[in-house]
């Protein structure tokens, strides 16, 4: 039996694991305890999404993953393997926007193909093209960066984090500055794309309606020290309209869990 | 085309001024000659090709000097952003040999070279070299961090992201750099050769500098505005370009 259990655990390994991350910061004003202790496993196919308040620690875990820092201590193991530098299989959009003006959209998002091998010229701006497409971009593949709005800003970074095929897409907080309508047209893109593509994905947000309405899993972070508190399971079929009285059930029941971290903290 | 238009009325004006004063006779026409006499002198100039050959001498010397000083410039501009050892040595070389007007290097470079063309070329250099340096150092250290992130999680190695991601990105600050270091040679050559005399080549400092041995104002004012025009299209054709694009991609220089 034991053997059984072992070997069905090495066939399904989770697609990403966090094993007992500690970073701190050391900064003029003292040390910043950004994540401790953090565990937390993501099987392939998984929309996951992070929440808490600010300064919890969601972008330091974000970083971490995508091997752009060191934890203190622990590991992240992708596949298995433990993750020390950025790799084309975990694509990260970031929270502020991170466009190279020099380029204009179509090199932007062609700014990652040129770095994989076995594929040419033009075969990259089709990949390009389709990916601008599939965002709703195509008619401005010519334009420069501070020509869009903030919404087609967006759509750009997430055609330029799709163009390679991640396996793993991180992203960090990526509509925030967007209005509501927009967000909510891109809710329903990323829901598409992620189920047609097939990938993995951890989602930061402050807006727990959006992470209920998008996460199949919701995890709650509270700051100083950034830790890992609580997981809600969002059963709820797709695609999930974000007005529904079900999810509205889901996000208030996250938000009373939230507050009363936050609550917990002034007491402290 | 209006702005054409107010540029021809406006440059005229400017003659006529000239032509006027020369009329009321106020000083000496050898000391302010006729603009019709300095057309004149352009035009002979023109003619037997003295003009030409003198600005093709001169053009050599600055714009071979030139590429020398930013070929050589631009990686050091990068190591010294990048590597403290540059930056403590190289770095503090440059930025105080930047504060030296590039004319004091014309006593030097004739010395160590005697009154030849490598003088020229040095002094050029010299010039150019430490603006493109301080240029390029100021213009990757403002490169913000997250450019250089995006491109390592995309799968750029260092090398890549410096030439593909740091470099272009500080490409408003090495343009305006190039320019100044542009300005810096074109000031220093003319001063040299103006100062000496290069057996191997008569450029347009010599012409300025024989039209004053032989008092011939017409000749003066014919080269120095020779030399004005040659700053014009140096700036229109090696640098608006570039400030048009960079204008265009960073959304910048307009109010
Ligand atoms: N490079 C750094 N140097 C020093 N302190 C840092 C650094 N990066 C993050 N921190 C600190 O670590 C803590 C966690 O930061 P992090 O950016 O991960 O928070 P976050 O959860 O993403 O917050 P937000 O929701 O506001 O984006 C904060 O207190 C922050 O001040
Ligand atoms: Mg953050």
């Amino acid at each position: 039996m034991e053997a059984v259990a072992e070997e069905l655990r090495q066939i399904a390994p989770a697609k990403l694991a966090v094993e007992n991350v500690s970073k701190r910061f050391h900064t003029g004003q003292g040390i910043t305890h950004a994540l401790d202790e953090v565990s937390l496993q993501i099987t392939e196919g998984e929309f996951v999404c992070l929440v808490g308040p600010s300064g919890c620690g969601k972008s330091t875990l974000l970083n971490i993953i995508a091997g752009l820092e060191e934890p203190d201590s622990g590991q992240v193991l992708s596949d298995g393997k433990p993750i020390s530098e950025p790799g084309r299989d975990r694509m990260m959009m970031f929270q502020e926007s991170a466009l190279f003006p020099w380029l204009d959209v179509l090199g932007n998002v062609m700014f990652g193909l040129r770095l994989k091998p076995n594929l040419n010229d033009k075969e990259r701006r089709e990949v390009a093209r389709f990916y601008l497409k599939l965002v709703g971009l195509e008619k401005s593949t010519r334009s420069n960066i501070h020509e869009l709005s903030g919404g087609m800003k967006q759509r750009v970074a997430l055609a330029r984090a799709l163009a390679p095929n991640p396996r793993v897409l991180l992203m960090d907080e990526p509509f925030a500055a967007l209005d509501a309508m927009t967000r909510e047209q891109l809710y329903g893109d990323i829901q598409t794309i992620w189920q047609a593509r097939k990938k993995t994905i951890l989602f930061v947000t402050h807006n727990v309606r959006e992470a209920a309405c998008l996460g199949d899993r919701v995890v709650l972070f509270s700051p100083h020290p950034g830790r890992i508190r609580e997981e809600f399971r969002i059963d709820l079929p797709r695609p999930r309209d974000i007005n529904s009285v079900e999810l509205a059930g889901y996000s208030s029941a996250i938000t009373r869990a939230l507050k009363n971290y936050v609550s917990e903290e002034v007491a402290e | 085309m209006k702005r054409l238009i107010a540029s021809a009325i406006f440059f005229l004006a400017l003659l006529g001024v000239w032509h006027a004063l020369v009329l009321a006779k106020i000083w000496s026409p050898v000391l302010l000659p006729d603009p019709k006499l300095v057309g004149g002198y352009l035009l002979d100039a023109a003619k037997d090709g003295t003009l030409l050959q003198a600005t093709l001498v001169t053009m050599k010397r600055l714009l071979l000097g030139y590429a020398i000083g930013i070929v050589i410039g631009l990686p050091l501009g990068l190591v010294t952003a990048r590597f403290k050892f540059a930056e403590d040595t190289i770095g503090v070389l440059a930025l105080g040999l930047q504060t030296l007007p590039s004319v004091c290097w014309v006593p030097l470079a004739l010395i160590w070279f005697g009154q030849t063309e490598v003088a020229m070329l040095f002094v050029v250099i010299m010039g150019t070299l430490w603006s493109v340096i301080i240029a390029t150092d100021n213009g990757v250290r403002n490169v913000p961090p997250i450019y250089a992130r995006a491109a390592r999680t995309m799968g750029a190695k260092p090398l890549y992201t410096l030439i593909r991601v740091v470099f272009p990105a500080s490409l408003p600050f090495i343009v305006s750099g190039m320019k100044q270091g542009w300005a810096f040679a074109w000031r220093s050559l003319m001063a040299a050769e103006i100062y000496v005399t290069i057996l191997t080549g008569f450029g347009l400092g010599h012409l300025l500098h024989y039209g004053r041995e032989l008092n011939a104002m017409d000749q003066v004012i014919g080269v120095m505005f020779v030399i004005v025009v040659i700053g014009l299209l140096a700036d229109k054709i090696l640098f608006s370009p570039w400030e048009r694009f960079l204008h265009r991609r960073w959304g910048t220089g307009k109010v």
